[in-house]
């Protein structure tokens, strides 16, 4: 007996306007795994992330997260905590998301303070453990963001997401600005955390080798519909749909050529 | 043949304050006419700031020395209507159409002010070659965008937008800076197979700027890699992806995932990339090399031929087929936990 998802969603769907988000989403997330939410500007992909995290109100559909419904703003301080614990997020802009004059350590803790009655030694104890799993020493982790570099600062975003203790992390596009060889790094601490403490992700994100070293499992999206949902290795490997195909295709590798994908093909010329 | 762009010990310093910031230290390297080279790098490496030496837009206050000859002419001892005339020549394409473009004005203003304005063609004449140019980067309906705004364009359209607009000045160099990064995948595929055809129908040499090997290696001959403003290496770029001469290539082959199978572990590369003028002495790779030695980190390295490439790094010939051959062997597309 398969134990319960830690996040079930079931017939998600948003519209602005005439314009329909996100059409009739419903996947299964289960404890230590990983979702890939798969998709080009305009798929609806973050609209999917904000819904979770509450930022999003659905049109329709229900998310159940830990046990809980939370398809419909929360009522009351206590339980706008509780989500924020259960679910958390990092976007793709460390720089956009850190207070430029808090540093790390005083910003994870007050993260500590707001959702845990823990005291002033246990939540420094717990901010160097949450440094350590980030990769960040001491220095850096009592450092104004400014004088971090972005791979650092996202480390930094990571370990503040990771201190109210979540089941779930959604990672919206994380590690999309980072240098190759730092994204290497960040990508090998996500790992890490997720055999550490059985945490789950959600990655949001257009980079399909990234997809591939991180998931278990694949929805692709276009246009705020499913067009394909299956394990991530198997989905690259033997794409169905032929939007996944054209994704799949347009990845650069050894022998790859670019095509005009989205017109024929112009004649040869001589 | 002689070379269309050849740079010789390209040293840039950047004004900060008092401060001069050094970000490229003695750059050197040719492009054939009609050829495309890969030049890849992280931050700080100095690639952008290749690109903008030799358009000549690099940012007041910077000092330049070496020399960085075009079709013959003194690149930076131009000046005046010389200096316009190589900007022509030699055409941009940046990361972000629309920090580049004017918002309110139509895409046929934009597209064909300089036509007006410096060549003297007549508007309707101004306006036809920007629709020919604009039909020639796959762009349908070429009179409908032309009546449009920036903002009624998607970034893919208004990139193709860009890359148009650079052809009606008939340039001979291409400096493409990372200009399909911000695009969607498809979309990126799109216009490198454009700027493909380009090269191939019209002999255009291109300087392709990207932090992305594997994109640098699906249009460009040579790769040329930098770090901390420096060039490490220069190969084909096939034979830089299966046999790299430097730690730092091999490093940057290896950092990246692979869409075809999950490794156990990713080969990061410790420690954060710098820029020239944070690095060490001696070898600037060295802190984040694993085959560094002490004399490395106290000797400056020389740019050496090795095979058919440069490079530079003095134990190139004895790491040679060894520098990938630390990677874990990848599993075949299981995942760990699966």
């Amino acid at each position: 007996m398969p134990e319960d998802p830690i996040l079930a969603v079931r017939g998600l769907r948003k519209q602005f306007g005439a314009h329909v988000a996100v059409d009739d989403l419903s996947f299964d997330l289960h404890r230590g795994r990983s979702l890939a939410v798969v998709g080009e500007s305009g798929s609806g992909k973050t609209t999917v992330a904000r819904m979770i995290v509450g930022l999003e109100r659905p049109a329709a559909g229900t998310i159940v997260a830990c046990g809980r419904d939370r398809s419909r703003p929360a009522r009351g301080g206590a339980e706008r905590k509780r989500r924020g614990r259960e679910v958390q997020i990092v976007f793709q802009d460390p720089y956009a998301s850190l207070d430029p004059r808090q540093s790390g350590a005083v910003l994870v803790d007050e993260v500590l303070r707001v959702h845990h009655d823990h005291d002033a030694a246990t939540r420094r104890r717990i901010t160097g453990e949450l440094a350590d799993l980030v990769g960040l020493d001491q220095r850096q982790i009592n450092a104004l963001p400014r004088d971090l570099s972005g791979g650092q600062r996202q480390r930094l975003a990571i370990a503040r997401a990771l201190a109210t203790d979540p089941r779930v992390l959604i990672l919206d596009e994380s590690v999309a600005a980072l240098d190759v060889s730092i994204q290497a790094q960040v990508l090998n601490v996500l790992a890490d955390i997720r055999d550490e403490r059985g945490i789950s992700y959600i990655l949001i994100s257009h980079d399909l080798a990234v997809v591939r070293q991180l998931t278990d499992d694949a929805v692709v999206m276009r246009k705020g519909a499913v067009v394909e949902h299956g394990p991530t290795g198997r989905l690259l490997d033997d794409p169905q749909h032929p939007y996944t195909r054209m994704l799949r295709a347009s990845v650069p590798g050894p022998g790859w050529k670019p095509a005009r994908t989205l017109r024929p093909a112009a004649p040869p010329s001589s | 043949m002689s070379a269309l762009l050849e740079v010789s010990d390209l040293t840039v310093r950047l004004r900060l304050g008092d401060e001069q910031r050094e970000v490229i230290t003695g750059t050197a390297f040719q492009i054939a006419a009609g050829e495309a080279m890969g030049l890849v790098g992280e931050s700080g490496s100095g690639k952008s700031m290749t690109a903008k030496a030799i358009a000549r837009l690099l940012p007041l206050g910077a000092r330049v020395s070496g020399r960085v000859t075009f079709d013959g002419a003194d690149v930076l001892a131009l000046h005046g209507a010389e200096l316009r005339r190589h900007r022509a020549r030699v055409a941009v394409v940046f990361q972000d159409p629309r920090a580049h473009i004017n918002p309110v004005r139509r895409i046929d203003d934009f597209m064909t002010e300089s036509l007006r304005l410096l060549d003297d063609v007549p508007r309707a004449e101004a306006r036809r070659r920007a629709a020919a140019a604009l039909e020639e980067v796959g762009i349908d309906d070429p009179a409908k965008r032309l009546r449009q705004f920036p903002h009624e364009l998607s970034g893919g359209m208004l990139q193709r937008v860009m890359i148009a607009t650079a052809l009606l000045s008939e340039p001979r160099l291409l400096l493409a800076d990372e200009c399909t990064t911000a695009l969607d995948v498809t979309t990126q595929a799109e216009v490198m197979a454009i700027l493909d055809d380009l090269r191939r129908d019209r002999g255009l040499a291109m300087l392709f700027i990207t932090h992305d090997l594997e994109l640098a290696g699906a249009v460009c001959d040579r790769t040329t890699v930098m770090y901390a403003g420096q060039i490490v290496e220069t190969r084909g770029s096939q034979r830089l992806h299966d046999d790299p001469l430097h730690p730092y290539s091999a490093a940057l082959v290896q950092a990246r995932p692979s869409v075809t199978a999950t490794a156990p572990r990713l080969n990061a590369i410790p420690g954060r990339p710098v820029s020239a003028f944070e690095a060490p002495g001696g070898c600037r790779f060295a802190p984040r090399c694993p085959h560094a030695v002490d004399a490395c980190r106290s000797h400056d390295q020389q740019l050496t031929a090795l095979d058919g490439g440069w490079v530079r790094c003095s134990w190139a010939a004895e790491l040679r087929g060894r520098l990938l051959a630390s990677s874990p062997a990848s599993s075949s597309g299981e995942n760990a936990n699966a």
